[in-house]
């Protein structure tokens, strides 16, 4: 079937099976191999990207439902070569270790933060829940998206 | 020779024939059409985890996840009135169910984790039957009514009618669920107990009580094969049973499972002990 999606503010169109997964269409169809499959079963998160502005999990949406949506996916996030400030912040207080759940990290936490600009620390704790980081380096993900909310409130004031 | 290896083939749904239906009319005709080999696709979250292992299997999928005219809170005097395609996010930050339903928001902003509640649908869990799902249980406890659309129209059916055994509802297979009604309680007390062990888990055991105009609802999570209101826990209550009492009753009627989280001994007890809890907050003494 014919599908066309909004990635990244492109439309891009392709042919697919009605079961390929829609991180299967970004990685395989459009190369954007940024987006990672961990564990093919919905818990990790790894696979992380934006449907219409809201963290979701492309393991477990068919592409055939994002068919006409708006998707973003981490390669859309910085600007040219200015990276986004929660890519920064991660990149600033060493958010990583071996990086493999970094994409989908990033994603959740942007989503987060558009949900709850000004978390707590249990805030983020919970709001992360759904991406699982097998270093186990949850500790300076925190911080890192705590210094991009600090930051971005900052800002606005 | 190495072997290769592509992680991706095993864990992709077997093949199927996909409908988008853009009406509640286009939907039910896709399943008179296809009867028992379809199945609906609403957020997905749910069906297509089983569909990728290959413990579901359809062969035609009708998708009404873009059905956007079902995806609704409002007030509708004497209920509040909840489209089947209304996501968990929807519910969780509701202002009219805040007040009205707090027990449902709450509930819905404890469902798997933020990209799950992104795009699961209310409808989606009910009609999937779940016992260790959250939602079912809570719509059980605050007797809502769920209303199925089929080609000859909609009928109403009680949430207590609603579960008929595991992931099996009383949805015929041409029926649609398009709306969930609560009725507006003036509720007194209410409280949600999710027991788990890992963040984003299923509940081990689950409890959802409402105390309203005289009565208490009751309902377990994951303490058999469908959700189960506690009625022996609400009888005692509603005698006048202090709130240990009543949850030393609260495995009447259940049949816990074993498995690989926790034997059906612990889950008696943990269902004890949670229904105790629950009756406590919602402000039983």
């Amino acid at each position: 079937m014919q599908i066309t999606v909004t990635v990244n503010g492109v439309e891009r169109s392709g042919d697919v099976e009605p079961r390929t997964l829609l991180v299967h269409f970004l990685r395989d169809e459009l190369g954007l191999t940024g987006t990672n499959i961990g564990c093919d079963t919905s818990s990790c998160g790894a696979c992380t990207i934006h449907v219409e502005g809201q963290s979701a999990k492309s393991c477990t949406m068919l592409a055939a439902q994002a068919d006409g949506l708006s998707v973003t996916t981490i390669e859309g996030l910085a600007d040219g070569d200015t990276l986004h400030p929660m890519q920064r912040c991660f990149q600033e207080n060493h958010g990583l270790q071996c990086g493999y759940c970094t994409p989908g990290m990033v994603m959740a936490a942007v989503s987060l933060l558009d949900e709850n600009p000004n978390p707590s620390e249990t805030d983020v704790r919970i709001g992360l829940e759904g991406n699982l980081c097998r270093c186990t380096g949850y500790h300076n993900i925190v911080k890192s998206v705590l210094a991009c909310a600090a930051e971005s409130t900052g800002a606005s004031k | 020779m190495r072997r290769r290896i592509n992680w991706g083939v095993e864990v992709i749904p077997a093949s199927f024939e996909y409908l988008r239906a853009d009406s509640v009319d286009v939907a039910i005709a896709a399943l008179t059409e296809h009867g028992d080999e379809a199945k609906l696709l609403a957020g997905g979250h749910s069906l297509l985890p089983l569909m990728k292992l290959r413990l579901a299997a359809p062969s035609v999928l009708v998708d009404v996840g873009r059905l956007d005219d079902l995806r609704y809170i409002n007030d509708a005097g004497d209920h509040i009135a909840i489209g089947a395609l209304t996501r968990h996010r929807d519910l969780e930050i509701s202002t009219l169910l805040a007040s009205a339903a707090p027990l449902l928001s709450h509930a819905a902003g404890h469902v798997g984790d933020p990209q799950v509640r992104h795009r699961g649908t209310l409808g989606g869990s009910l009609a999937h039957a779940d016992p260790a799902s959250d939602l079912p249980a809570v719509i059980l406890a605050m007797g809502g009514t769920l209303v199925a659309t089929g080609p000859n129209g909609s009928r109403e059916i009680a949430a207590s009618e609603f579960f008929t055994g595991f992931l099996e509802s009383a949805l015929a297979p041409d029926e649609l669920l398009t709306e969930i009604r609560i009725p507006k309680l003036d509720a007194q007390g209410w409280s949600f107990q999710k027991f788990n062990r890992r963040a984003q888990d299923w509940a081990i055991v689950g409890v959802a009580t409402v105390r309203a105009n005289g009565s208490t609802g009751v309902a377990l999570v994951n303490m058999g094969s469908t959700p189960l209101l506690a009625t022996a826990v609400m009888d005692a209550v509603k005698s006048g049973a202090t709130a240990a009492d009543a949850a030393a009753l609260a495995n009447e009627g259940t049949e816990a499972q074993s498995d690989i989280n926790a034997s059906s001994e612990y889950r008696e007890h943990l269902a004890r002990v949670l229904v105790r809890r629950s009756l406590e907050e919602s402000g039983l003494a």
